[in-house]
């Protein structure tokens, strides 16, 4: 095993242990996932203009993101790097002989997998049988989706780390952690799907990184976006990833240098 | 080859000021002041492989700050250092894979796994070999008796237990150089001693380069061939601690116990510094007065139960250092 494997499979034996919180997360995202369908249905009874996606794939579209909700930047930092940096035990972070960046980069992924694995894999039954998830239409569709799936993880751990990393010059992350989850929570398609924002709104929300988390991901899912846009999908990704990741590197060894470890 | 070698080192922070109040707090959000603190104003000095040093001072000396840039943590303002043969801060990953590090006020284990696990861990972090981390691993838990701990999550664990724990987690990887800062701090006596017995051996049998920084006093005492003292990031003294109470000190002090409670003692040439019951303490100087002259003189004009002389207590030659190097 690796180090950055042990670091990743530290975290998440630790997140397994978190059993009650997984099961009371599940009945909270059912009820969510409920009113989300509840407040579509309204609005597709309401209307008679063509919708960029029907009713059904829309709520197909709400329980895959009530089951995948924790790969997007919920919580903008590793909560765990927060508390390092605040009580200053990023002092022992700095003493393992392996590198800042990607320790932090693989732990959060570790973490987001392991709390993931815990509410997706109930809730794609319990959805899947009872409320109207649909499997993917075709095979390519479900290669595409799994495809952009590791891109969401990549492109999600980038965005976390990177915001740990501006908790070196906040210490409690307070001011980002409360704005960062809004932007990526909206932009990404999580409360509306992106194709029914406003036309106009499309090219800025195409080229933000956002789209990655939910609105590329889901659409390949249900063949909204066709199996063949799989691979640029994919590179629009991996393209930000690589960006998130060059600019928290830059912003670590920066943090580094004028470190001040809290409490001596 | 030296293990440890600091030239003028320089390290200051930029600690942001405010007025106190609730209209300091919100002049604070327009307009921040910052006031530089130096914690290490130019300290120099080299420690040898072999070497357990006591490095010591008051409370925000830089004694961690010192630490800190040795082992890569911090980076330095200004000044040379080398730990075994590399610059901390600019071959970190290679530096730390060869020392160990404990801050007596913080774990490295993982506070929610069993102790066993950490270790397991650490291995990989390190890319220690299988054979040789059973080996050390074994070792170690035999030494330091933590085959009953291996299975408590690191939170359960007492303080005293949690040291004993965090000194195996920094030597699994078998570093010739340690540090230690205030390993002792917070333990209880029988733990207290556990660790100090455990550096002892890992330095005389196993030649590990030890600094240790601290407050107690017996730690020092019970350990360290040589003290450096520092205060408001200078260097204060470099040597063996007798060298250390001959820079601060001739003094000696005589304790008298007499035989009748209520009786004063007085010499003119000893003071008395303290009088617990019948129990008193005079100091004098023995280039002024011999001691056999002194004692022979007391004895004359007193009745007494008991009466030895000794060195001032280390506690007392420190306070006396740090308050000489107060401004």
């Amino acid at each position: 095993m690796s180090a950055y494997g042990a670091v990743i499979s530290a975290r998440f034996r630790m997140h397994l242990q978190y059993r009650a919180a997984a099961l009371a997360g599940l009945g909270t995202q059912l009820f969510w996932g409920l009113i989300r369908i509840f407040i579509f249905a309204a609005f597709f009874r309401s209307s008679d203009s063509p919708q960029p996606m029907t009713y059904p794939q829309v709520v197909t579209y709400i329980w895959l993101s009530q089951a995948l909700m924790r790969l997007i930047p919920w919580y903008a930092g590793d909560p765990d790097v927060r508390a390092a940096i605040r009580t200053g035990s990023v002092a022992y972070e700095l003493l393992r002989p392996v590198d800042l960046y990607w320790t932090w980069f693989v732990r959060i992924i570790g973490a987001t997998l392991a709390e993931t694995a815990l509410r997706a894999i109930p809730m794609f039954i319990v959805a899947g049988l009872f409320l109207g998830l649909q499997a993917p239409p075709s095979w390519p569709s479900a290669g595409a989706w799994a495809l952009a799936m590791i891109g969401v993880v990549l492109l999600g751990g980038a965005m976390v780390t990177l915001l740990s990393i501006t908790m070196m010059w906040t210490i409690s992350g307070e001011g980002v952690t409360y704005i960062a989850p809004t932007l990526a929570i909206v932009f990404s398609g999580m409360i509306v799907p992106l194709p029914f924002f406003p036309d106009w709104a499309q090219p800025v929300l195409n080229a933000l990184p956002f789209r990655g988390l939910i609105d590329i991901p889901f659409r390949l899912y249900m063949g909204h976006l066709s199996s063949r846009e799989a691979l640029p999908m994919f590179a629009q990704q991996m393209a930000w990833t690589i960006a998130l990741v060059a600019l928290g590197r830059l912003l670590l060894a920066r943090g580094t240098r004028r470190l001040v470890v809290q409490g001596g | 080859m030296p293990h440890i070698v600091v030239r003028n080192l320089v390290k200051t922070f930029r600690v942001a000021e405010r007025d106190p109040g609730m209209w300091g707090a919100v002049r604070g959000l327009v307009r921040r002041r910052y006031r530089t603190v130096r914690a290490l104003g130019g300290i120099s000095f080299s420690v040898e492989a072999g070497e357990l040093v006591g490095y010591i001072g008051p409370n925000g000396a830089g004694k961690s700050t010192t630490v800190k840039v040795l082992s890569g943590i911090l980076v330095p303002d200004s000044g040379r250092c080398e730990v075994l043969g590399r610059v901390p801060w600019r071959e970190r990953i290679p530096l730390v894979r060869q020392i160990g590090v404990v801050f007596g006020q913080r774990t490295q284990l993982w506070w929610d796994l069993p102790v066993v696990e950490s270790f397991h861990l650490l291995r990989a972090i390190y890319r220690v070999p299988e054979t040789e981390h059973a080996r050390t691993r074994d070792e170690l838990i035999a030494l330091l008796d933590l085959a009953p701990l291996l299975d408590v999550p690191v939170r359960q664990l007492s303080l005293g237990q949690r040291m004993r724990c965090d000194l195996a987690a920094a030597l699994l990887h078998s570093p010739s150089l340690l540090f230690l800062d205030e390993p002792t701090i917070g333990l209880d006596a029988v733990s207290k001693l556990a660790v100090r017995d455990f550096v002892r051996l890992l330095n005389r049998e196993r030649g590990v380069t030890v600094i240790l920084t601290t407050h107690d006093m017996d730690d020092i005492e019970a350990l360290c061939t040589r003290v450096i003292v520092i205060g408001e990031g200078r260097l204060l003294s470099d040597g063996t601690l007798d060298d250390l109470r001959r820079r601060v000190t001739t003094e000696r002090w005589l304790i008298v116990d007499l035989l009748d409670d209520d009786e004063e003692v007085s010499d003119p040439q000893a003071s008395v510094i303290s009088r617990e019951g019948s129990r008193v303490c005079l100091r004098f100087h023995p280039e002024q007065v011999p001691p056999a002259a002194l004692i022979a003189r007391i004895t004359a004009k007193h009745a007494i139960r008991d009466l030895f002389v000794e060195n001032p207590p280390i506690e007392e030659i420190i306070a006396r250092m740090y308050r000489g190097a107060a401004p």
